[in-house]
Formats: C-alpha cells, structure tokens, sequence
C-alpha cells in the first residue's frame, strides 16, 4: 500500500482540474495577447478561472490577483518591492517577519537584513503561534512591511492575522500573509481581515505546480516583478500560463466546495491518527488541535530521530516529512522544535503527518499500524532508551 | 552550480545497498550488560558520543579481555538516522577480534569504505558523513575510558566548533584523511559550522583562537609543501629572468602543471596564465582562476601563496603572483 501524508509539501491535482487544464496544452494554445482566433479561444476559460479565483479569496474586483509561477516568487516579490520603493530611498527602515515564515520570506528578509534594513523576527510561543502583543512591541512609524503567515506549513498552527491586520492598520503598515497552508483549509476572506497582500499557491490544493499567485489591495501596487510585455496589468510580465491559469480556478472552486469537507472529514481522519501515535508513550504534538489547520500533525517520538522515522515510513509505502521539504537535506534541527523551546532531545524528533480530502480511513489505519511498528524498532536501537551500568556517566548528558 | 546541483534528490538514492541493508537490519545492535561481560571473563566499556539534541547519538558496548586487550564482543545503540544507524554497526563489527589499540587505528575511512558495494563508489552522499566520523570518535572514547586515561586530556585538545563539539584534532585527522578543501566538506563530515556558525571564519557572534578556514589554509600549505619536494628535481632556473615572454610562460604554466593543477582540478577548478611583466625588482605574474577557483574563498589566501611559494622557489624569488 503506499499512502501520501505530505499535503502540505504537494498534493495530488484533483483529475477535474486536469481534465480542465487539458485543452490548453494541445488545442487552445494560443497566446492570449495575441490578435486572432488562437488566442482569443483562450480568452472565456481565463476569465473564469480568474473570476473563480477572485472569489475563492473574495476579493473585490478593484483589487488585484497576479498570478506568478509559484509562492516564492510572490513572496519575494513583496518583500522586495517594499524594500525597493520604501527602505532603498530612505523612507523606511523596518520590516517585521515571524521567526517561522517559509524559507521563501525567511531568507528574503535575510537578504534585505543584509542591505542594511532592520528586520524583527517575531517569536512564537509554546503552542507554536505569534502572538499579536509582539507585533505591537516591535512596530513603528519606520516599519515599511509586516509579513506573518496564516498557518505554518510544519504544525499547521493558525496565527492571528485578523489581529496583527488590526495592529498593522492602526500604524498604517501593510501587512502581507502567506496563505499558501490556509487555502481550502480555512476560511480565507480578504474583506474579512485587513489585509494588503496575500500569497497562495495551486499546488498546495490539488492544482498544478508551477502556478502562484499574489493578491494586491487596491491603492497598495508594488514596483513591477517582472518587467516585459506587460502582461498582468504591467505587475508581472510574462506569457500568461494559460493552463495553469485555468487549473489554479478549477482548483480554487473545488477547494472552496470541499472546504466543509476538509472541516470536518479530513479533521476526522487527522485526530484519528492523532489520538491513536498519542497513545504510544513519549510523543509530543505541537500546537492544540483547535489552533491548527484540519489537516496537519507535528509529532516528536522521543528516541527517534525524525529521519530514521521517515525511513521506516517509506519502507512501508508511507511518505511523510519531517518538516518542510524545502529544508529535508540539511542537517539543522526542526525550526519549529527550537522555536517553541522543545525539550533539547526532541529537536531531531519531529515528523510531520499532512493528509487531505483524498486521503482514506483505510489509509490512516494502515498508517497507525506502521508507525506503531517502527517505534518499536526504532526505539530498540535507540541509546535513548539503552541500558546503561550503574555509575555511567552518559555521554549523552555529560556532554551537553 | 552546474547540472548536478540544479534538482536536489533525495539523499537517500545515494546510500549504497549495504547502508540499507543495515539500516534496515542492523546485526551488532544491542547492549552487554555488566552480567553478560562477566561472563566472558571481559571488562565492560560502555561509551557515549553525541546527543539527541545534535541529531546524532550512539552508545558503544565492548566485552574486552583484560589479559589480552582484544574486544571479544561489540554492540552499539543509536539515536540517529540511518546513515548514523548502519555507520555505527560497521564499526562495531570492525571492532570485534581486535586489541583497543588495533580498534583505535579504525578510521571514519575504514567504516565508510566498509559500507560501500563498489570499492570506488562512496557509501553514503558527502552530507552524511558525519555519521562515519561519529563512529570513530566513540571507539577513541571507548578507548580512552579501557585505559583509564582522563577522558577529557584523551579526546579534546581545543574545541574548534562549541554546538557540534568537535575538537581540533578530529578536525585536523578529518580533513587530511578525506582531502577536505571546503567549509562545507567539513560541516558534511563533522557537522562543524553547521549551527551557529561563528567557528567558520572570524566575524562570528564568538571569537575564536582557530577557525575552519585557517585548518583548511594550513592543510593547503601542508600540500603544496609536499607537491614542492616531490617536484624538486626541476629547480636551478636561475635564468628565468632572461627568458623570453614566451619561454617565461612555459617555464611557469610547466611548473603549475606538475605542482598545483593537478589539485585544482581536483577541486573543480583551474588557472590560467594571462600575462608577466617586470616591475621593478618584481616579476609579477598575472593569473585567472577558473571553474570552482573563481570565489574560492582560499584563491585569494591559501592557494594564492602556495602558487607563489613553489614559482618562487622553482624559478624566481622575486616572483610576485596577481589574481585578476
């Protein structure tokens, strides 16, 4: 049996949104901008799949959706168009991030850091969540930026956007999220929220790769990303990826339709693994479930290292992660792990289960009798839990 | 850079078949208890190396006869990846049958080349070989607590990096055993620098008698040194001077052929002769590092004097070398 647990690195695209995108590879293959017929076959499945994707957020036709080719670039492009129009003429000199953004904010604050801006990092605390009174600590008239995401990709831990929008608004700061963990999982309403830009991402909803998008309020434009054809009003030139374009709307309204779904079936499935590793001694989740999206467990099993886990897990056809895929060749603990201030052992520990609306009650249960399994491996050949004379100074604690 | 570095695998798809195998069924893991060495007439060692919080920890079991020295039985567990997991069987197996001071003698090397399916091909990618080093680290330990030597005059001289406690000599015997020449290298093998950075290079959040960086500048020189020697027999062109522009060029490109290329290469790079000129009592020398050279951070310290030592004493002392 193979299992596919690792939703919030990729999902599988949903075969409507496939069948949708099709015509566009090999009959409609038109450039849009173009003027005849080739291009203008492709011009009602690009209104639809923008006005599919406007809605999927609720945003207001005067607002702006660019679509980019992936979260990074969003991301990246956001930072770095404040930094260009605010902090490089001296306006500004601030920006704010939470210690636990994705790489793609993370090391694009670094850069900016790098160039002389100041950049806080805002700390999570003990269930993995930012909390608002930091932001307000830290704010000023200077701060050009304040990036925080609407759910972590590792624990999936919802942070408090309404009231960090409430904080920005009232220092009149913009306030960007990544919202790449919360689409189809929570209710993401831009008019519900003060909020000036958001990222999202197709693949991380059954659509395909290579198919981002950054919604931009109204009066809140940012310098060109791409400059070109001035394709995407001028914010993003760039041949428009039309099937992609077309599977991001399709996708967006089969997330929304199933977002009740993944509510409270997937959230069924999810705390039933959850409830059934709990009950195996020494295992640790982070984040109370209420806080965190339907979908997302971070669990450490003490005594074993996250990769090792993941070995076993794959031996069996299980794919899981030990945090984001982005980070799974480097050797550095779980950030997440660090960040909340985790017993030190368990730094190395945590795996990360991530399922979706596809994901089977069969499925979970051969899980739990894997993951069952492999404990009791792993745990064997563990030193954590390895017998030791009396008198012996463990090298384990001596050392650290 | 380049086609290899453009779509990150899973490390995994470079274990070799004997790390799976292991991994999935270890054959030395286990613990001998106090009983159990009793029983064999041995005294028990029981070392620790590593911790849980630095993603590598193994304990290493040995049954030693104290009449003879020689480890009749070895087991290990381990909190670790599988690399981490099928290194530390490796060692464990090696170890058996052997006297502490032969097992002392096992090098990272020799586990890792245990390990491999084909003799040139590499066990485990360069990221994990830090799993290899930790393997020989608790041998050193395990011997050290045998003989009743004060562990911490036995194992730790100075500690270079602080978060992944690794000491300089491990360091020094690391780089020369594997032929390191980069920080990265170094952070793959032992994970120094891996965390908080500052024992790289100065500038850190911590200062340091001795860096990364200068370990590695100190081993280029010790090489070039040794690439001096060997290629002494082309010495006595005290006429250099007087060659032509041409013949200069030769004289020069035949000297870093035999002596410096071969390790440029070797690293992925190279050099090019672009122009000499006199200036004054100098002779200076105009070069252009290629390929992997170009940004190396020892380009400009290291190599840059090695390159000038050996044309110095090959050709000319007034040789100056310039890097464009």
């Amino acid at each position: 049996m193979r299992v596919y647990l690792d939703n919030n690195a990729t999902t599988i695209v949903d075969p409507h949104v496939f069948e949708e995108m099709e015509p566009y590879f090999v009959q409609k293959y038109g450039n849009p901008n173009s003027l005849h017929s080739f291009a203008s076959e492709t011009h009602p499945a690009l209104k639809t799949a923008m006005e599919k994707i406007y809605a999927g957020i609720h945003a207001p036709k005067e607002d702006s959706v660019v679509i980019t080719s992936c979260a990074t670039e969003s991301n990246n492009w956001v930072l770095k168009s404040i930094y260009f129009e605010q902090i490089l003429t001296g306006k500004k000199n601030h920006i704010v991030v939470s210690e636990v953004e994705h790489p793609s904010v993370i090391a694009t604050a670094k850069w900016i850091e790098s160039m002389g801006a100041k950049v806080t990092y805002l700390p999570i605390n003990h269930e993995g969540i930012v909390e608002p009174e930091a932001l307000r600590k830290v704010i000023t008239d200077k701060t050009a930026l304040v990036s925080v995401m609407w759910a972590n990709n590792e624990t999936g831990a919802i942070f408090p956007v309404y009231e960090i929008g409430e904080i920005c608004a009232e220092f009149g700061v913009p306030f960007h999220t990544d919202a790449v963990q919360a689409i189809g999982k929570v209710p993401v309403d831009v008019q519900a929220l003060n909020v000036d830009y958001l990222t999202f991402s197709a693949h991380k909803f059954h659509g395909p790769k290579g198919v981002g998008a950054l919604y931009i309020k109204k009066g809140k434009e940012l310098t060109p990303c791409l400059h070109g054809g001035s394709q995407m009003g001028g914010y993003r030139s760039g041949t428009l990826n039309v099937p992609g374009i077309v599977g991001m709307g399709k996708a967006m309204e089969a997330a929304i339709d199933a977002l009740d779904f993944e509510m409270t079936e997937v959230r069924e499935l999810r705390d039933m693994l959850e409830d059934a590793l709990l009950e195996i001694p020494d295992t640790f989740v982070v984040t109370p479930r209420n806080k965190r999206t339907p979908n997302t467990i971070l669990i450490s099993f003490r005594g074993i290292e996250g990769e090792s886990m993941l070995w076993d897990l794959n031996r069996a056809g299980i794919a899981a992660s030990t945090g984001s895929a982005c980070a799974s060749e480097d050797l550095e603990a779980n950030s997440i792990m660090e960040a909340i201030g985790a017993a030190e052992d368990l730094a190395h520990t945590a795996v990360r289960f991530s399922l979706s609306r596809y994901t089977t009650e069969e499925e979970i249960e051969y899980t739990i009798e894997v993951v069952k399994k492999a404990v009791e491996r792993l745990r064997g050949i563990s030193s954590s839990y390895a017998y030791a004379p009396e008198g012996h100074e463990s090298g384990l604690d001596a050392q650290h | 850079m380049g086609f290899d570095s453009l779509i990150g695998g899973t490390i995994w798809d470079e274990y070799s078949n004997k790390v799976t195998e292991l991994m999935n069924n270890p054959k030395n893991m286990g613990e001998i208890t106090e009983e159990q060495a009793e029983a064999m007439g041995a005294k028990l060692i029981v070392a620790d190396f590593g911790a849980e919080s630095c993603g590598d920890a193994v304990r290493l079991y040995w049954a030693v006869d104290p009449k003879t020295d020689v480890i009749l039985e070895s087991k290990f567990k381990s909190f670790g990846c599988g690399t981490a997991i099928a290194s530390s069987d490796t060692m464990a197996e090696l170890c058996k049958g052997k006297t502490v001071d032969e097992a002392v003698k096992i090098t990272n090397i020799d586990v890792e080349k245990a390990m491999r399916d084909e003799p040139d091909t590499p066990a485990v990618p360069p990221q994990k070989m830090h799993c290899s080093v930790m393997a020989y680290d608790v041998i050193k330990k395990a011997a050290a607590q045998y003989k009743g030597v004060d562990m911490e005059s036995f194992e730790e001289d100075i500690i270079v990096c602080e978060c992944a406690r690794v000491s300089l000599s491990t360091l020094r015997e690391v780089i020369r055993l594997n032929d390191l020449t980069t920080v990265e290298q170094i952070t793959d093998y032992t994970k120094a620098g891996a965390f908080c950075k500052s024992c790289i290079k100065p500038g850190g959040h911590e200062e340091k008698d001795i860096y990364l960086v200068d370990l590695l500048e100190e081993y280029e020189k010790e090489k070039m040194a040794a690439a001096a020697t060997i290629g002494n027999e082309n010495g006595g062109a005290g006429s250099f001077k007087e060659m032509t522009i041409v013949q200069k060029i030769k004289a020069v490109d035949k000297v870093i052929d035999e002596n410096i290329r071969q390790m440029l290469i070797m690293d992925g790079g190279d050099m090019e002769i672009l122009d000499i000129k006199e200036n004054g009592e100098h002779i200076d020398i105009y070069i252009r590092y290629l390929g992997a050279c170009s940004g190396c951070a020892s380009s400009a310290t290291g190599t840059l004097f090695a390159i000038e030592n050996i044309l110095k004493e090959k050709l000319d002392p007034n040789i100056r070398v310039l890097p464009i």
